[in-house]
């Protein structure tokens, strides 16, 4: 197991420098002149050309990889002389635009992110798994049928849609709930969690109704098979053999989804974080795009699918906890 | 109604099942997978079912374990077991009895012990579930039960999974996981099917040493006359959902008196006599769904012309005693089917 975990943290690490290598080139290579786009309205080319010295534009591609890359590890200094800052490791670039460091923008948003994520998980995880193994419990009677036709509904309704209709509806016209404002938990934490309850509960909707439908198919796969029919035959009480036994043996493909569904959201729950006014990492890449923000795009980029990648190994380890026939091979 | 076959000499009757029915509703009509069983073990004997698939063997087992849960299943009948009706129990009661009082082995032991638990595990789990008993008092009962079957350095296996095991440990393993609770009857559906003939005669032996041990009753599933004749005291021959011949392994190996019972031994490969092929019975079994009016095995059976007016087909034969302890369900008469048996050398005729 250990040399097996190794080998996939090796690999790993391989899969993230291509990946790094690729963001750069694609959005580096775009027909735009960051130099340019640093620039304010009172533009001469003299400081464009200053500014393109200090971000290091003027060196080859590669060496600009290798600088951005090295700043990552080690920090780099933008600039000489008086003109010269530092930006601390790990320095994933330097936003113009906003004149801040893109680590710092992005340690700023993170958190968010992670809280909006994580809750809606938590919840749809939760809902999902057990509706799921209630409607295989109850197999082609009324309460199955019942929950497969709402899920279907749920399946349908995209973030946009029950997002702004919560908003519309639950915040402007009933004023159930403040206008969302986010603050960190730390400071208000009620205020947190009146600003996080309808993002949470919109962006796990759809989830939730995939979830329901994916362990209730998983469940009843598992419920045919012999072991269960031993599980009863010892005398088991039939929620431990539905929900140790069976659901235990159909765990493995909903934890893949779940660890890439989770690690998607981390990346940024882009329409979401734009409804409800959430200043996280989706919010940050969106306006990036939009203000040709590079180094922001590079850096949001590179933390979404880092995100994508750890969650694929986490899954993998996972798959060995769960199915000891995996862990020989 | 059918009669059922007397108890027998001395010993305590454990189990006595009483006219058990099972129907399953389909969309293509109902089947009718057991009808009007009937049958009495006494602790510590084995009563063997025989048949082919479809016969019914199964089903009727796992009914007496309350484990037709289907909502499309209807069963009928009574099953007494010390006493008690379990048909009329709660399910919470029959769920106490399973695997307590009442355990269950099956034919493939790799599908049957679940993939993701280790055996102890699943062990302990089993013992827990019946008996207040500390993980490490249980773990230590688990031991002495795998090292009773059979399983060399338990230490080290009993944390293994159930694919790091062979065949045969495996089906040990299920037979220790059937008697942590010492059942007073245990159901082994097929136990040796899915295993090597070398293997199936060290289970077998098994069986019959624990059986000695704990004085349990075994119900035995199979359609291996072999089984049949190395483990049982009494034998039902079931056909198409219903006893048809009923009898102590003796008579039924002697002198059985019924056409399906007489097929199913000339289908069995004799080592002392030069056969060029075996006699397979004619025929597939029957749909259990729309059987036929008369006797379910008169499509395949080669002497119903013998019987007058066509009754084979046109009445079922009722389940009568013809001799002591041995109950037969054909129209031939005693004469006949002695003269039978004789010209074709079935059984011995005494």
């Amino acid at each position: 197991m250990f040399p097996y975990i190794v080998r996939r943290i090796l690999l790993m690490l391989g899969m993230l420098t291509l990946l790094s290598i690729v963001t750069f080139l694609l959005f580096n290579a775009v027909p735009t002149d960051p130099a340019r786009l640093t620039c304010g309205k009172s533009c001469t080319p003299a400081i464009i050309a200053a500014n393109r010295i200090r971000l290091g534009m003027d060196q080859p591609l590669y060496i600009q990889y290798l600088e951005w890359m090295k700043g990552i590890f080690v920090g780099r200094t933008y600039g000489s002389g008086a003109a010269a800052f530092d930006c601390r490791i790990p320095c994933l670039g330097y936003s113009f635009r906003n004149g801040e460091e893109v680590t710092t923008m992005i340690l700023q948003a993170l958190p968010v992110t992670i809280y909006l994520a994580i809750g809606a998980f938590v919840l749809w995880m939760g809902v999902g798994i057990s509706t799921g193994i209630y409607a295989a419990k109850h197999r082609g009677q009324w309460q199955d049928r019942t929950i497969m036709g709402i899920t279907l509904v749920g399946y349908s309704l995209p973030v946009f849609f029950v997002g702004l209709l919560m908003l519309i509806f639950l915040i402007v016209r009933l004023n159930l709930f403040p206008y969302p404002s986010y603050v960190s938990p730390t400071y208000n934490i009620l205020q947190f969690l009146q600003t996080m309850i309808l993002p949470w509960i919109s962006l796990s909707i759809l989830y939730a109704a995939y979830y329901t439908r994916l362990t209730r198919s998983q469940m009843l796969e598992t419920m045919s098979n012999d072991y269960i029919r031993t599980a009863r035959a010892k005398g088991l009480p039939e929620k431990v053999v539905l929900r140790k036994h069976a659901f235990r043996a159909g765990l493995t493909p909903i934890v893949t989804s779940a660890g890439l569904d989770l690690a998607g959201l981390l990346g940024g729950a882009v329409i979401t974080e734009y409804i409800f006014s959430l200043p996280g990492l989706g919010r940050l890449s969106i306006s990036a795009v939009t203000e040709y923000d590079l180094p922001t795009i590079t850096a949001t980029t590179l933390v979404a699918a880092t995100f994508v990648i750890v969650a694929n190994l986490a899954v993998d380890i996972l798959y060995a906890a769960i199915d000891p026939r995996v862990r020989l091979s | 109604m059918s009669a059922a076959l007397s108890a027998g000499q001395s010993g305590e009757v454990l189990l006595s099942v009483n006219n058990l029915s099972v129907d399953f509703t389909t969309d293509d009509g109902v089947v009718a997978a057991v009808r009007d069983l009937s049958y009495t073990i006494k602790r510590g004997q084995t009563l063997a079912i025989v048949g082919e698939s479809g016969s019914g063997k199964s089903v009727s087992s796992m009914a007496l374990m309350g484990l037709i849960t289907s909502a499309n299943a209807k069963v009928t009948g009574e099953v007494i077991f010390d006493g008690q009706d379990i048909m009329k129990a709660s399910s919470e009661e029959v769920r106490k009895m399973r695997g307590n009082r009442i355990a269950m082995i099956f034919q493939d032991p790799l599908s049957a012990l679940h993939p993701f638990f280790s055996i102890g595990d699943q062990l302990i789990e089993a013992i827990q579930v019946h008996q207040e008993m500390s993980d490490k008092d249980a773990r230590a009962h688990a031991m002495t039960m795998l090292d009773r079957v059979g399983i060399p350095s338990v230490e080290q296996r009993i944390d293994e999974y159930p694919h790091q095991l062979s065949g045969g440990m495996r089906q040990r393993v299920m037979i220790a996981m059937a008697l942590v609770n010492e059942p007073e009857l245990l159901i082994a559906d097929e136990p040796t099917t899915a295993l090597d003939v070398t293997v199936q005669a060290q289970i077998l032996e098994l069986l019959k040493d624990l059986q000695r041990e704990f004085g349990t009753a075994i119900i035995l599933i199979t359609h291996d006359l072999g089984v049949v004749a190395d483990m049982a005291d009494d034998v039902i021959v079931m056909y198409g959902g219903s006893a048809v011949e009923h009898a102590d392994v003796m008579d039924l190996f002697y002198s059985p008196q019924m056409p399906y019972t007489w097929g199913l031994l000339a289908s069995v490969p004799q080592i002392t006599e030069h056969q060029a092929r075996l006699d397979p019975i004619p025929g597939n079994p029957p749909s259990l769904i729309n059987l036929p009016l008369g006797c379910v095995f008169a499509p395949r059976c080669s002497f119903k012309d013998q019987v007058t007016d066509g009754r084979c087909e046109s009445e079922r034969p009722d389940l009568v005693e013809v001799a002591e302890r041995h109950l037969s369900r054909c129209h031939l008469d005693a004469t006949r089917r002695t003269e039978i048996r004789r010209d074709r050398n079935i059984g011995i005729i005494g």
